[in-house]
């Protein structure tokens, strides 16, 4: 007889299954934990290179001058924004036109679900002003895009001069191959976001805009400028954009690349590489960053304005000058030039970026993880859940092992089950969906009933329904007829995992860190629950508490520790923006959290009480 | 009378010199705007043959894109081979005879072979007879044994031997002069079996062709390191000159090239060192100047001078050299491990076994 299907064999077998299974379980989870603080060694990781043939090497005689203009340009622009009370558009226009853009406008209004703390308000009216090069000799099919957002305050008003001073230079070049637009935008990500909508006539989200006039090709690249001194010490690179997703790994390269030719400083995550990878500090200087990398990409929101062109298969990236009060100071003339010959190597494309990785980790700008290295980690977190549902598969199975085999087994002990099952499934979804759905819809009541703002509103209600759907499990037992007790958590706890499993995997190939942190805190509580455990170990370990402590290790990381009270602040502006987030960009992190994990945790919860 | 047989002796050496027109088929295999080296090489050997004679109806040069009009040129209507724009090898005189996708390997071997559609014109024709010298030169991206066109397709080394032999067949040519600068270039003339030919390729097998410099202004690298010797040694090379092969074969030496340049004379019937350059590169005529009448009539009959040409006896190198494989001593071969084929399929087989009839037996193995 075969392997499995010799009842004396099978024993042995699952007898081994089930000795072993707790060991395995553990020492797969400190694996899983131990590859993951592992990639950010760095003999594990390789070191970065140019995988586009057409881009070639930095050789390009960058010849920009005009730094010094670009900077009393940003103070015509201060001058001008101020008087304006919000974006200058004619002088922006005039300033384009006369420099040989075709301009154009484009009038953008949302409406917000809740008016949150940056804007205050339910409508954000705007207006993007945009110029484009046309190329000298080529057809308009393909298009580069700058830009640089256009914020109140004294920030950014350089990022645009730059941005002017670049187009009345490269205005005067013969050599371009695609036509670059340059984009002022106003009210950040709502601005861009429109603009691209706009531009690639989709309607992702319910925004009203006029429908663009000027038109350049399909875009092949994207930089986001952000400049707010006339002295910058270093560069900063944001890489991480909406829902995790990554650009190509060949745009960091290129600027890493060009940040070493011209000698400016380049940091990722804000942190500059070190050399002394062999010893303590270098290494957690290394695992800190790909640590932050790890929550940015998490959270599932834009960190810059280029994370909103990577859904449309535009590779972006934002480029954030820093003063930090270093010796070592660049001028404005030095980062033009470096833009210069980004936007000059990405005209010698003939393909979009997709020679390098689209997944990968980065511990530094110049060592990166790649997503071959980096899933095993996941991989062993999440065979322990499978283990542990073929454990419980064989657990109830064995009862009724006596004669029969395959199928009829596992029906006899289930069929009660199923129902049993059904209903904890379905109230923990329909909480989900009011988790989901209510906090937005309910605003108007709770501002009625409670003196706070729209915002706490939202946010308090959320944290409500979340605390009611704790208290379930104690009502909804007096609906089911819990037959079969033992019987019935095992066949929850089963369907549970292998719920949680699927949920999880499919997660971490969109958003790898998302699936990880979850897994990392889900995982060890969900596969060892029973109904004897203790319940404040599962709230612990639930979802928002997971959230509460990324908010304070990612706070640590920045080296801006905050006191438990201002973490709880931060923790309701992190919902609030989640929420923000899915309504305006159509960020997932959101509704997974409501829809998908909270109820399936919500189902682990339920066979806490059982009994 | 005596003069008169002198003068004999000298038109019969006159008549039966070994060729009497050149042609030139110079092909750039690469498209995109990285590539612009390739365009930069086969243009500066274009530039050379003509300057030594060989006029445009006589060349046909073949360019798989166009570097000069490129949108990313930042000097249009120029190519550069030497950095600092010193020298525009695109100059105000370029006849393209085959331009962007029209350099394919089916065309390249129609040209060569002759076996075009009528209505082809004359300045896309190879027309050589017996008496024609050829130089054909072929640049772009290689591999062990073929080279690329325009990024879909190949030419492999045993096509190309067989287009020679179609052309030997049909005596199109009298000599042919084959250079080639890619990576691996020798690997290209392995295996040409046609008599009369001579090749020289930039690297052999197994080594890559290096680009020599970048122009920082144009932003690509403007030539390979072998043809940027080679022009360097043709800019030397005037029509009387007397440079001949041997100097040819010691262009770009492995100090100067990184590779390792490769030539292949045994298929040629002279000696190397007394080919001219000029008769590959050039269009020399013999003129000799007589103020003797001469009689050319029938008797006349072209002297053969021993050592220098045969006409004659013409040898084949063995094709398929049948014999001398029946008759090998089978090479002793080193022994390897089984490999992984071998292995997976033994070890289905013994689980398939054990499966079969039971675990139980593994213990009596093990």
């Amino acid at each position: 007889m075969g392997l499995l299907s010799d009842p004396n064999r099978r024993k042995a077998l699952t007898g081994l299954l089930t000795r072993l299974n707790t060991p395995i379980c553990i020492v797969c989870y400190l694996a899983g934990i131990v590859w993951f603080m592992g990639l950010a060694f760095e003999p594990f990781t390789l070191r970065t290179y140019m995988s586009e043939n057409a881009m070639g090497s930095t050789m390009v005689e960058e010849r920009f001058s005009s730094g010094e203009r670009a900077l009393s340009l940003a103070k015509e622009f201060d001058a001008h924004k101020r008087k304006a009370g919000g974006m200058p558009v004619e002088w922006l226009v005039k300033a384009m036109q006369s420099r040989g853009l075709e301009v154009f406008t484009q009038s953008f209004s949302r409406k917000l679900p809740f008016p949150d703390e940056n804007k205050e308000r339910y409508m954000v009216r705007g207006t993007n002003v945009y110029g484009i090069l046309r190329a000298p000799r080529a057809p308009r099919t393909e298009a580069l895009v700058i830009t640089a957002p256009c914020s109140p305050g004294n920030t950014n008003n350089q990022a645009v001069a730059l941005l002017l001073a670049l187009a009345q230079y490269f205005r005067n070049q013969i050599y371009w191959a695609k036509d670059i637009i340059f984009l002022v935008n106003e009210h950040d990500l709502i601005g861009t976001q429109a603009w691209l909508e706009g531009y690639h006539h989709t309607n992702i989200t319910e925004y009203i805009s006029g429908s663009l006039r000027g038109r350049a090709g399909s875009i092949q690249a994207a930089l986001s400028l952000e400049l707010s001194s006339d002295v910058i010490t270093s560069l900063d690179l944001v890489l991480e954009g909406l829902n995790g997703q990554l650009p190509n790994l060949d745009l960091a390269n290129l600027f890493y690349a060009f940040c070493q030719k011209l000698g400016v400083l380049c940091t990722i995550q804000g942190k500059l590489q070190r050399n002394d990878w062999d010893t303590a500090e270098g290494y957690t200087h290394a695992a800190q960053t790909m640590m932050l990398m790890v929550l940015k990409q998490a959270c599932g929101r834009s960190w810059g304005d280029h994370g909103l062109f990577l859904r449309y298969h535009i590779e972006a990236a934002s480029v954030r000058g820093i003063n930090s009060f270093r010796h070592y100071k660049t001028d404005a003339t030095t980062i033009g030039r470096l833009l210069e010959g980004m936007v000059r190597k990405l005209n010698n494309l003939l393909e979009r970026l997709h020679q390098s990785y689209f997944f990968y980790l980065l511990p530094s700008l110049s060592r990166f993880v790649s997503i071959g290295y980096y899933m095993p980690a996941f991989g062993l977190l999440a065979v322990i859940l499978l283990l542990r549902a073929l454990d419980l598969w064989v657990h109830l199975g064995a009862p009724a092992l006596a004669a029969v085999d395959g199928v009829t087994e596992a029906e006899q002990p289930s069929s009660p089950g199923v129902l049993t099952v059904l209903t904890p499934v379905v109230i923990s979804h329909l909480t989900g969906v009011a988790l989901y759905l209510l906090p937005v819809h309910l605003q108007e009541m709770a501002v009625e009933h409670f003196p706070v703002s729209e915002t706490e509103a939202v946010v308090l209600t959320a944290i409500a329904i979340y605390t009611a759907g704790l208290a379930l499990p104690h009502n909804t037992q007096r609906l089911l007829s819990g037959e079969g007790t033992e019987q019935g958590w095992k066949v929850l706890k089963l369907t549970a995992l292998l719920y949680l499993a699927v949920l999880l995997g499919c997660t971490a190939l969109i958003n790898f860190s998302l699936g990880f942190i979850l897994a990392v805190t889900l995982v060890p509580i969900t596969a060892s629950i029973t109904p004897a455990l203790y319940a404040v170990v599962m709230v612990l370990l639930s979802p928002a508490f997971t959230i509460l402590y990324c908010v304070f290790i990612y706070q640590e990381l920045i080296e801006a520790p905050v006191s438990v009270s201002e973490g709880w602040m931060l923790f309701l502006s992190v919902i609030s923006q989640g929420i923000l987030d899915h309504a305006l960009y159509g960020s997932l992190v959101y509704p997974l959290l409501a829809l998908f994990i909270y109820p399936c945790w919500l189902m682990f919860w339920n066979i806490l009480f059982w009994n | 009378m005596r003069i008169f047989t002198f003068c004999t002796i000298e038109t019969g050496q006159f008549f039966s010199s070994g060729h009497t027109n050149n042609w030139a088929v110079l092909v750039c295999t690469s498209r995109f705007w990285f590539n612009y080296r390739h365009v930069a090489n086969t243009l500066s050997v274009y530039r050379s043959v003509k300057r030594l004679g060989i006029p445009d109806s006589h060349i046909v040069l073949m360019l798989a894109d166009d570097m000069a009009c490129n949108y990313r040129n930042p000097k249009p209507a120029t190519v550069f081979s030497h950095k600092n724009m010193e020298l525009n090898v695109y100059g105000d005189d370029v006849e393209v005879d085959y331009r962007g996708y029209e350099v394919t390997v089916e065309n390249f071997l129609r040209v060569l072979t002759g076996r075009l559609p009528p209505s082809t014109p004359r300045s896309k024709r190879l027309l050589s007879d017996d008496r024609s010298n050829i130089l054909i030169y072929l640049t772009g991206h290689g591999g062990n044994g073929f080279l690329k066109f325009q990024d879909s397709e190949e030419i492999s080394n045993m096509e190309l031997a067989d287009a020679f032999e179609q052309m030997w067949q049909k005596r199109r040519y009298n000599e042919l002069l084959f250079i080639i600068d890619t990576c691996q270039g020798a690997s290209m003339y392995e295996r040409f079996y046609s008599p009369n030919l001579m090749a020289l390729a930039s690297s052999q097998v197994g080594e890559d062709s290096l680009s020599h410099q970048p122009d920082l202004a144009i932003g690509v690298h403007l030539m390979d390191k072998y043809t940027f010797y080679l022009l360097e040694f043709l800019e030397e090379v005037h029509p009387a000159s007397q440079a001949n092969m041997n100097d040819l074969f010691k262009v770009c030496p492995q100090s100067q090239c990184v590779s390792t340049p490769g030539h292949r004379t045994d298929l040629f019937q002279r000696n190397p060192g007394s080919v001219l350059i000029t008769d590959f590169f050039g269009s020399v005529r013999k003129v000799e100047i007589t103020k003797d009448t001469i009689n050319l009539t029938s008797s006349l009959k072209p002297l053969i001078q021993s050592g220098d040409m045969q006409i004659e006896s013409l040898t084949y190198v063995d094709q398929l050299p049948v014999a001398e494989i029946i008759h090998q001593k089978p090479k002793q071969k080193d022994w390897h491990p089984p490999d992984g084929f071998i292995l997976g399929l033994w070890t289905l087989i013994l689980l398939v076994f054990f499966q079969t009839y039971g675990i139980k037996h593994l213990k009596h193995i093990f």
